[in-house]
Formats: structure tokens, sequence, C-alpha cells
């Protein structure tokens, strides 16, 4: 296997009785990349993901994550990603350090390296001066940033992202993606599935699923060529209007 | 005025949701609330539903006063609440009966209004509600809203969390509504939304940072916006940031949204500076600003 | 009203469809009246005993064969001395020991008197209550007989080794206090739970802005309990009348009218939970504790409450299904009118008038 790939899928399929989720699938993702996982609500994205984190076994075809095979090391694959949902991220009735010790121990960090990494983080977000409130009480945006910085709390070789960035104001976004700038620049894969389609023009590659297949990869400046579109949007409706 | 909102605040304990909100809304205009989440819209839209009633300032709608004649508001408006909420247990034929109803009218009597959506969820009448797509939940929800053929419509983030095509064909059902003289008052985190509506109120922090048509606003942006690209995003960002003159840096797709704090702005000298901090393939050219530029300006 | 018709064909469609809330609806009164009737009830079958006689005599032989011959008790074991006793008991052939004394026929006829000592495993105390209560009835009857032949009157005195315990003495008392919590938990807890539902999933935020008024969306949302209330209570007395045969003395009629009038106390009760709770779960849990418990606990259902402390005594008063098992247990039991039971109806009357104009100027025309 090539190291430079840290997802690789081939064929990948899931079915639920007669219905195919996920129809073969094929695709590779490098180390360091920011890719787009698109597709709108039921066209098997979540599907998809979730063969990739582990958490779903495929019906058939092949996929590696991380260096490890998702059939037979589901469970080398969890230790070696982080997952960030718009759902659920923190528990807000912890505080900023208790939840950053809670996710670093889940992960099997040492108190030593969660006390240096929470210091780090909580310096590097500006939230010394709250670090010990309830997350509740914080704004979303921050919340967010805590949250994908959490998720990298552990060092791990691709973090997946779940719709992140949904209605957090502009500048908060913009210092979201910042952040993910900055983990793939460190060498973090970041695996992003959205159906807001400006969050795809941010990533290196984008894929978009229609129906359970991959209907279109590349960059969205290739993409946005090939459709003739102004914006990632336009490229989607065009691919979903067949 | 369908709408008018003079000097509203709202708090809850000590958030200050709503901070001395003014606007007025024409009739037949589709009036767009354009701003993030926990930017105040949803407390905003209960005032004006009569569900909430604000600390200080009055407003009226379909020239009812908010507080004092909120049974005749009930009767003359359309609401559609953020969270999909409609009986998740009632087939979409059964909803759209049951609002009817409350209302005291039937589906026959208003079909007129809601022909062109119901159309595209009929062949699904007997499904559950809470078994449709978000697209078509969304449809069905607008049916309900205006089955009784309110005055002034709200739809509180009617798009969030829908598909671009959903959300297309959504925008596209509210200017056909507009033309069948019905008041529409929409909120939306969206800033690509804002340019379909007729005004926009840019909010955040519970004030209004601007009110103006979609073009006037962006024609307001006080500064030119570079485009700027390199090979690599991070460093591109972290070098521009670092550049003394810079005035904002935001990351926008695949480019960065540049301004200069300088009158006498030369691409040509921050092109030297990106080259000579090991950017590669660095070009820089003029752009428009958008609304969120726009919004970023006026937050900032 | 025709709004209010629609309303109400939405409520039943709610509870049709849902099968959780249909099983609370349905299954728990069945299935809580036939458990609480057939756990605690005197009908036992071939339970295993032993025979310890000391006399061995024509009188004792017939009384054994009496026992043997009833469908309630088979013989298993017969025991020579005392000492064998503690041995069967422990190894847990039998549930109990008749002791005849020596000397049986001769103490009967000589002293008109003569004993006989039930031994009962109290370990499963409801089960031993009910043999030691058989075996008195198999006794009394068999004296009756003897009576009638022999002019002397005698007596044979059982001698229980148990206390026994009179609130157990009949499936009977049981009815009434099932029914209660079955009436609460169905009027309460069910409406306050459908409220907050409207209110957790939205709805409730367009109920509110169309022009039903906040009266209407109540009753509308009431109004199918009190009927699927009064059809349980239906229900529950049939199985009663049937299955366990238990007849029901006083006025159907009165039974009935103070049914309803529970019912809508229970429901003032749920619409009030309802409208201090945000969501369907904190409903739940202030119907469970808020109601449930003090009903079960302390309404006289199941512990007496002349036996309570004086303050919980007290609290016990502001339970409305006190009255209403005091109610229902004089009607179904002693078969009295109202003329006895009018306190306790002025009082439930009270409560729920109260709990009615509580919840009226609780309710909100607004979210806050």
């Amino acid at each position: 296997m090539n190291n430079n790939k840290v997802i690789q899928v081939e064929g990948l399929t899931k079915m639920f009785g007669d219905f195919t989720a996920v129809n073969a699938i094929t695709f590779e993702v490098e180390k360091g990349e920011i890719f787009g996982f698109l597709g709108a609500n039921g066209a098997g994205k979540t599907t998809a993901m979730k063969m990739l984190i582990g958490i779903s076994k495929p019906t058939s075809g092949e996929a590696n994550v991380a260096g490890f095979d998702v059939f037979t090391h589901a469970e080398d694959i969890k230790k070696n990603i982080g997952y960030m949902s718009q759902k659920f991220a923190l528990y807000d009735d912890l505080t900023v350090k208790e939840n950053i010790t809670f996710f670093g121990g889940i992960y099997g960090l040492s108190r030593k390296i969660i006390k240096e990494k929470s210091d780090v983080l909580i310096a590097e977000l500006g939230l010394e001066k709250v670090a010990n409130q309830l997350v509740g009480s914080l704004p979303l945006g921050w919340k967010q940033k805590l949250s994908f910085s959490v998720s990298l709390l552990h060092d791990p070789k691709i973090v997946f992202l779940d719709e992140p960035t949904g209605g957090v104001d502009p500048i908060t976004r913009r210092q979201f993606w910042e952040m993910i700038y900055k983990a793939s620049n460190q060498g973090t894969t970041v695996f992003v599935t959205t159906h807001y389609m400006d969050e795809a023009e941010y990533c290196d590659r984008v894929s978009i699923m229609v129906n359970g297949k991959i209907e279109a990869l590349d960059t969205p400046k290739k993409l946005k060529k090939q459709f003739n579109a102004a914006t990632m949007n336009d490229v989607f409706l065009k691919l979903a209007r067949g | 005025m369908s709408i008018t909102v003079s000097n509203i605040s709202k708090s809850y304990k000590n958030v200050k949701a709503l901070q001395n909100i003014s606007f007025e809304v024409k009739p037949g205009e589709l009036f767009g609330l354009i701003g993030p989440d926990g930017a105040g819209k949803t407390t905003l839209f209960r005032v004006l539903t009569t569900l909430l009633v604000a600390n200080e300032g009055s407003a009226t709608v379909a020239g009812f006063d908010v507080v004092e004649e909120y049974k005749n508001i009930r009767n003359s408006v359309g609401y559609m609440p953020g969270k999909f909420s409609l009986y998740q247990d009632l087939t979409v034929e059964e909803n759209l009966n049951f609002f009817a109803t409350i209302f005291g009218t039937t589906i026959e009597e208003n079909y007129d209004l809601i022909k062109d959506i119901y159309v595209q969820i009929e062949p699904f009448k007997d499904r559950r509600a809470g078994k449709l797509s978000g697209g078509m939940k969304q449809k069905l929800a607008l049916c309900c809203a205006l089955i009784h053929k309110p005055k002034v419509l709200f739809l509180d983030e009617p798009t969030t969390g829908v598909d671009p095509v959903s959300r297309k064909e959504f925008w596209e059902m509210l200017k056909r509504l507009q033309q069948k003289d019905i008041t529409i008052l929409v909120s939306t985190p969206y800033m690509d939304e804002a340019a379909l509506c007729d005004r926009i109120a840019l909010i955040q922090d519970g004030k209004i940072l601007e009110i103006d048509t979609p073009k006037a606003i962006v024609k307001h942006y006080p500064k030119q916006i570079y485009n700027v690209r390199a090979t690599n995003m991070y460093q591109l960002i972290y070098s521009l940031k670092k550049y003394e003159h810079n005035h904002s840096v935001y990351p926008f797709g695949e480019v960065v949204h540049y301004t200069d704090s300088r009158t006498d702005f030369n691409p040509k000298d921050l092109k030297l500076y990106l080259e000579s901090n090991d950017l590669n393939n660095v070009e820089i050219e003029k752009t428009v600003a958008t609304i969120e530029d726009t919004f970023m300006e006026l937050a900032k | 009203m025709k709004r209010f018709i629609g309303f109400i064909k939405k409520e039943f469609y709610h509870i049709f469809r849902d099968k959780r809330s249909l099983f609370i609806l349905f299954g728990m009164p069945i299935a809580q009246i036939l458990l609480f009737g057939f756990a605690i009830t005197n009908e036992i079958n071939n339970v295993d005993i032993a025979i310890l006689d000391h006399s061995k005599d024509a009188t004792t032989n017939e009384i054994t064969n009496k026992i043997a011959a009833s469908k309630y008790f088979s013989i298993k074991k017969i025991v020579t001395s005392e000492a064998d006793i503690t041995s069967v008991f422990k190894k847990g052939h039998v549930k109990a020991v008749l002791n005849f004394e020596k000397d049986f026929s001769k103490n009967l006829i000589k002293e008109h008197k003569a004993t006989i000592q039930i031994i009962t495993d109290a370990t499963d105390p409801n089960t031993a209550n009910t043999i030691s209560n058989y075996v008195n009835a198999i006794l009394q009857q068999y004296q009756k007989e003897q009576n009638k032949e022999i002019k002397i009157a005698y007596q044979i005195v059982p001698e229980t080794r148990m206390v026994y315990n009179p609130e157990l003495k009949s499936v009977y008392m049981f009815v009434p206090g099932v029914m209660t919590i079955i009436l609460m938990l169905v009027s309460a807890m069910m409406t306050s739970i459908s409220i907050t539902r409207e209110k957790e999933l939205g709805t409730m935020e367009i109920l509110l802005v169309s022009p039903l008024k906040p009266f209407q969306v109540i009753i509308g949302k009431v109004f199918p309990y009190i009927f699927l209330s009064i059809i349980n209570a239906i229900v529950i007395v049939l199985l009663s009348i049937f299955i366990f045969k238990m007849p029901v003395q006083g006025s159907l009629f009165l039974l009935g009218l103070e049914s309803v009038l529970f019912i809508i106390s229970a429901l003032a009760l749920g619409i009030l939970i309802s409208t201090i709770s945000e969501t369907q779960q904190t409903a739940m849990m202030i119907s469970l504790m808020g109601l449930m418990l003090p009903v079960i606990l302390l309404s006289g259902f199941i512990f007496p409450i002349s036996s309570m402390p004086v303050p919980l005594q007290l609290i016990s008063n502001i339970i409305p299904a006190k009255w209403f098992i005091i109610i229902i247990k004089g009607i179904m039991l002693k078969g009295v009118g109202i003329q006895f039971i009018w306190k306790e109806t002025l009082i439930l009357v009270g409560m729920t008038v109260f709990c009615i104009a509580l919840s009226v100027k609780k309710y909100k025309i607004r979210l806050e």
C-alpha cells in the first residue's frame, strides 16, 4: 500500500435488504488532503462514512483507512481517527477543561499529556478565561472550534467532520477553516461530509454522491469548469437534476 | 406597512437577545433576516407572531399590535417555525386537513394558493410526515402555513438542513407566492440566499447591522477586495495575516479575500511579499464584494 | 365546533398510532388487575402439606381425609414427631404442617374442645395466610356437619402460628387501589405527556399562533383521555366482576359518577404538570414521582393510613387518590350510598376545581 494514501476505497457497497445505500464507490484520499464528501440527504454519505470509521460493516468491496482494513481491523481504525459532528460535539454540562480531560482519557492519553495538551489548546483558542466554565454557556462558534481541537487531541491520522460549520457566523466560520488548513498543513487528513455547498469550495478535492454512487470527483476548480458552473452549488444542482 | 418594528428589545435572564431593533416591511415584500445562529432571528419571529412579549418597544403585524391585538394576528398570519413542526405520526393529507380545520377552512377553499407546492407532495399524501425527506417536509410545512391564506407569512430558517436542490425550489416557490400578495418575512443563516430577497436586514448578536436591498448593501462595501491564490492555503493565510498593511484576510473557498489598509495599494507589492515568503503560483485579482464580505466587515 | 372535532380526531390518530401509549392505555390496566388479582389471590391449588397426628383416632382421620379430598391441598408427608416438622420445612417439601394434639377425639367429646395447630411456612406470607384460611374453612365446615348430627356443640380450635393480616384477607381490597392507580396513570400521565410532546415537537408554537383558543387546545387534548379512562374504568370493573367474582354491592351509577369525578381531577393534575414541564421526560418524571408514588404509598392502598406516622397521615389528606379509594371501597365493598360518602366526594370536587383553576391560570397563551 502506498504510504501517502490514508484512505483507499474500492467498490465499497452497503445493502440494506434490497436497497443499495452505497453502490460500489471507489476513491482515494491522500495524507494531509482536505477531502469534501458531498451529497444530498439520503444520498448515502452517512452510510459510507460509518463504514469508513469502522462502525458499520460493508456488504462488499474493500476499504483501507489509516492503514487498517475496515473488515478486520475496525478497532484500530477508531484509535487512529478523530470525529466531530455538528449534532454531537461536547458535553454542555462539563467545563471546557473537563471535556478535554474526558475525551483525552477516552483515547488513552496519560494524565500528564492531557494536562500539557489542554494548556496549549486553551491558550491557542484564547479560552483561558472560560476554561472552568460549562461548555453550554459558550457561544456556538467557540464550541465548534473547541470541539474540532478536541477531536485532534490524540493526533489522529484522519479527522472526520460531519457538517461542521452549519449556522455559524461568517467570521467564526473562517477561523474554523483556518484551523482546518493548519491541521492539514501539519499532515492530518481532513474528511468533511456536508450538504452545504459553500463548505465544498474550501476543500482540496470534492466527491459528490447521488443515489449511492459517486458521480463526480475532482478539485472544486476543475468541477466548476467541467460543469460550466460559477459555484459548487451550481455544480451540485446540475448533477442532481441530471 | 405589513410589519412595523420599532425599538424592540428582549432579554432572557442576562442574555440580550434583541437590542433596539427597528424596521418596516412593505406589503407584498419578500424581506430577509440574515444572520448566524444565535443572532436573535427566532426571538424576533416569536415576538412578531405573538409568542413572546418584548421587554421594550412595539410592533405591528398586518396593522395589529402584537401585544394588544394578538388574537387578530393569530387569525391572519402563517408561521413556519425553525424546527420541523408537524405531526410526524399523521400522514401528509391528515396534517394538512388538521391545520385547515383549526383555521376554520378546508383544503379545497384555498387550494389555488397551495396548488403549485402541493402537487409535488400529493403523490405521497398517504405517507406519514415523519417518513418524508427533508425537502418534502419543508414543502408540507409551507402548505400547512399557507392553508388559511395568511396576509403575512413568517418563515424561520426554512432552508436549514435542506439540500441545494430543495433550497432552490423553495426560493422559487416563495417568489411565486409573493405574486399572490403575501408579505413574506424569511430568516436564513445562508448569506447566498440574501440576494433572492427584495430587502434584507443583516443581524448579529441581537443587533441589526444594516438594512437595504442586497445590491445596495454590497455597494456600501468600503474597500476594494482582492482574490489571492497560492499553492499552500495555510501558508498564504498565515503570511497575509502577518503582512503589516492588511485590513482583512478571510478564506473564501479556494481563494482568500484580501483588503489593504492603504489607499494607494499596489497588488504587485503584495505579490512580491508573498513570493518572498516561499509561496508559489501567487495570483492576485480584483473582485467584487459579496453580502458575506459586507456582513463580516460590519460585524468586525 | 368543527375545529374542536378536528382537533379531537387528530388526538385519536396520535393515540392509536403510538404502540407505546396504546399499551399503557389498554395493556397496563388489564395486566395490572390480573397481576394484582392473581398474585395476591386466595385461590390456592394442590398445596403440599404434611400431617403430624398425635392421636390417630376417628376424628383426626376424618379431618385428614377431608383435607386430602379438597382440591386445595395434597398430603405429601406424614411425620411422626415435632422434630420432623423443622426438617420437612427446611427441605421445602411442604408449605404447611397440621399438628393434631394428643387425644383429639377424646378432648372433643369430653371438653367439647380440641386443638389443631396450623404451622405455615411464612417465607411467603400471602400463601401462608391463605393456607391457614382454607384449613380454617375446611375445619369449620366439618364442625357444621358434625354439629348437625351431634346435639352437643363442640369446637375445634385452630391455632395459627402466624400473625393474621386482615388487609390481605381478600383480593377485593385490591381492586379499588388498582383502579385508582390506573385511572391516575392514564389520565394524569398520558395527558401531561401528550401536551408536552407538542411543546417538544414545536407544534405547540403553531397551535398558539392559530386562532384556536387555549381552552380549546386543552379540552381537545384532554377529551380523548376522559373517554379512554372511562372505558378503562369499565374494563376494570368488568374484570373484577367476572374474573374475580367480586360483587359490586353499591350503585353502579354512583360508582360511574365518582369515577368520572376522579378522572377529571387526575386530568386537571396532568394539565398542571404539563404547564410546568418543557419535555416529555420531565412530565413523566413528575407524574411518576409526584403522583404515582404517593398514590401507591400514601393513599392507604397498600399501607394502612392509620398506622403511618402523623406527618404522613396529614400529607395523605391532600392526595385525591386517598379520598377516591375511600369512596369506591364504600361503594364496591360496603354498598353504601352517597349519604355516607358525600364528605369525601365534596373534598374531591374541591380538589378538582382547585386544580382546574390553577392550571387555567398557569396556562400560557405565549411561550413564556
